[in-house]
């Protein structure tokens, strides 16, 4: 197995594992936002003029905007200026023999493979600190065969025309809310360039902390996959526990060219806030891949079990003919947490199909919510799609919703959707039990039943950990 | 090994189980026969500890210890089995899995050494030839898609692999056909030991022809009115469970 699953135990162990406070000088900008935070922004990353542009552009256009508020959430109103945009640790590493040995204890804690056992696991790993991507593994292995794995400011800085080239056409600034002040604010993320004709030969993964109060986290993802290239991507996601709310407002480009293959997994386990819904991160994204070749695939697998709010829909664009979209979701909400994910399939190209399977999961007095487009577009001749829907009730205060929405404009298509509701049965947790299981064993080994079928489209490592999240996320959710 | 007295059980307000008496030694296989809505099934589910199932009066000891205090998850580590009869789907749960889960959770309750996979595999494996059943069972969900007979089967299996010191048969040959139950017989009888006792609930005679039990009580109206020995359900198949209410008026009530 690629990383150690003790270790990512250990660190999920008990409730919430990795709400630990790494104590370290940061630097950060003053909270607020303004053009003059956005210039500091880019200048602190050394960027180009055309980045500063780019993002003051699309600071203008947010300042026109409003946030959404269609999606099955309870949410306050967001003080903007409250937020401090930018925090990095003080020392910045220029390798990881620098990387300051506070930094890689908890990136231990939290069972990221930095060192060479990364490598020797196959696991390439960025991993982004608040708002700056501190390491990044096994990246000399990688540059043999053309593949580029950095942060997204290196990119910025090396990389400039290909970011230029496809920042921004997947997901544009002015796409929604949150994903313009991304454009405007975003501080740092992954970029990964996988060249023609190659395969990439790793697992890559990025891990994303946010260590510092009243900080946003706006990370900024770019993959692209040229032609017959093939790559598995896979985030995690921790934060401290807070009392406050924290924003993580991030987006997340895929760009798929002719026969490529794309596989995107999220293991998201954001701080949810105290069993009385205090604190916690609110975590709106936006993702979305385009299968811009033909023949090209891609695969969004993602285990939702963190944050307070989660508000997120990667979706494909299947432009391409023959292409293919794939979602597989689990999402997980107890306590006072609330999640309104799921997925858009939009069809354009003929031949094209899309694969949807989410399964919700609610305890305690969470809120999860399924909302999925199905769209398929007047030239999309054939288009396939089959949705399935399913949600597991635990307890009685919980509530779990379904909202597929078609828009079918080509005769030729078939789309199908299946939903089910169902409750824990009395009688399996009985069984269960009768034969020596414990009633939270039992539960969790159900729940993990349940969702058997996403975790199978997880690496195999991660799917250790996805299962290890949801009986930690369980944990009194019933009784 | 088992002492019930003067058991008295509810099952939604309404009383089942009206004054219910049975002691089983280490060794023995008692048969529980009787009509439809005796109360025979509920016997089985109360020992089992089944949430829903009030018990009012009386009392059960296990090993001399207050089985009606236990979860029912301790009740299985005790070393209580109940064999359902309808058993559960537990969709995506593989079938090797939930088996180690318990085995493993019973063990662990024990104070014993719980068993790596290698060391159960080698287990089930043994068991599954010895109880002849196909080998892709242990690939497969609990029960989830299984046939009436195979789900009975693997009942059966489960408790060849958790070898309870109590196991208490619902129904087992209920929906059986005549291959079936002999399966289903032979893997009990390859179980029974001087340690071990049966509780065999049932509604017909003929599994009796394939496991011989050292009593017979019949159970009518929530009481056991007349014990005997195997020869008792030979009678009682002649003659049917009139018979024996006829035969025995309200003093098997006192």
């Amino acid at each position: 197995m690629a990383t150690q699953p003790g270790e990512v135990q250990a660190a999920l162990s008990r409730r919430y594992g990795a709400g630990f406070v790494t104590d370290i000088e940061s630097h950060s900008l003053p909270p607020g936002l303004g053009e003059d935070t956005i210039r500091a922004l880019s200048a602190i990353k050394e960027e180009p003029e055309w980045m500063t542009e780019w993002r003051l552009a699309a600071y203008r256009r947010w300042l026109k905007m409003t946030p959404p508020n269609w999606a099955h959430l309870k949410l306050g109103a967001i003080d903007f200026q409250a937020i401090s945009y930018y925090s990095a640790p003080k020392n910045k590493p220029k390798s990881l023999a620098e990387v300051d040995p506070k930094l890689l204890e908890t990136y231990d804690k939290l069972g990221v493979p930095l060192h060479e056992r990364a490598k020797l696991a196959g696991v390439a790993v960025d991993a982004v600190f608040d708002s700056v991507s501190v390491a990044n593994t096994a990246r000399d292995q990688l540059a043999k065969v053309g593949v580029i794995f950095c942060s997204m400011s290196e990119a910025i800085r090396e990389h400039g025309d290909l970011v230029r080239q496809y920042l921004g056409t997947v997901v544009p600034q002015g796409d929604n809310f949150f994903a313009a002040l991304n454009s405007a604010v975003f501080s740092d993320g992954s970029f990964v360039f996988i060249p023609k004709g190659v395969r990439c030969p790793m697992e890559l993964s990025t891990y994303f902390r946010i260590n510092a109060g009243h900080t946003g986290q706006f990370e900024r993802t770019l993959i692209i996959a040229e032609e017959a290239s093939t790559v598995s991507y896979l985030e995690g996601c921790t934060a401290p526990m807070r009392d406050e709310n924290q924003l993580h407002a991030a987006v997340v480009e895929l760009v798929a060219l002719e026969k490529a293959n794309i596989k995107y997994s999220t293991v998201q386990n954001w701080y949810p806030g105290d069993e009385n819904g205090k604190g916690g991160i609110y975590n709106f994204v936006t993702k979305r891949g385009e299968c811009r070749g033909d023949d090209s695939r891609i695969t969004w697998t993602q285990v939702e079990t963190g944050s307070a709010i989660t508000w997120k829909y990667p979706s494909c664009v299947l432009r391409g003919d023959r292409s293919v979209g794939e979602f597989h979701s689990v999402a997980l909400t107890n306590n006072y947490q609330q999640a309104d994910t799921g997925t858009k399939m939009i069809h354009i190209g003929r031949d094209t199909k899309s694969k949807i399977v989410s399964k919700g999961i609610s305890a305690g007095r969470s809120q999860n919510s399924y909302r999925g487009l199905v769209k398929v577009e007047k030239g999309a001749l054939n288009a396939r799609n089959h949705t399935r829907c399913d949600s597991i009730l635990i307890g009685k205060k919980c509530g779990s919703h379904t909202f597929p929405y078609m828009e079918v404009k080509n005769p030729t298509a078939i789309v199908e959707h299946e939903a089910t509701t169902s409750k824990i049965s009395d009688d399996q947790l009985f069984y269960c039990r009768s034969r020596g299981i414990g009633e939270e064993d039992a539960v969790s080994m159900i729940v993990d039943g349940f969702c058997k079928q996403v975790f199978r489209e997880l690496p195999m490592e991660f799917a250790v950990e996805a299962k290890k999240l949801l009986e930690v996320s369980l944990e009194g959710a019933i009784g | 090994m088992l002492k019930i007295e003067n058991l008295h059980a509810r099952v939604a307000g309404k009383e089942i189980l009206k004054g219910l008496s049975l002691e089983a030694k280490s060794g023995e296989v008692h048969a529980i026969m009787g009509p439809n809505g005796a109360g025979k099934s509920t016997l089985g589910n109360v020992l089992a500890g089944r949430p829903g199932y009030e018990v009012t009066q009386g009392t059960v000891t296990f090993d001399g210890n207050n089985l009606l205090e236990m979860e029912p998850e301790v009740r299985a580590a005790a070393g209580l089995f109940l064999a359902f009869q309808y058993p559960v789907e537990i969709p995506g749960v593989n079938n090797t899995y939930f088996l180690r889960a318990a085995l493993n959770a019973q063990r662990k309750a024990r104070g014993a050494e719980e068993l790596d996979s290698m060391q159960f595999l080698k287990l089930v494996r043994e068991r599954v030839k010895e109880m002849g059943m196909t080998p892709d069972l242990l690939n497969r969900a609990v029960n989830e898609g299984f046939s009436g007979g195979e789900k009975k089967r693997n009942e059966v299996f489960q408790m060849a692999v958790l070898e309870p010191r109590l196991a208490i048969l619902d129904e087992t040959d209920s929906g059986l056909d005549i291959d079936a139950l002999k399966q289903v017989a032979e893997g009990v009888n390859r179980l029974r030991s001087p340690e071990r006792s049966f509780l065999v609930i049932t509604h017909y005679q003929r599994l009796l022809d394939y496991i011989v039990p050292d009593f017979v009580h019949v159970l009518a109206d929530g009481c056991i009115v007349e014990s005997g020995d195997a020869t008792l359900a030979k009678e009682l198949e002649a003659h049917g469970y009139a018979w024996v209410r006829d035969r025995t008026p309200a003093e098997a009530q006192a």
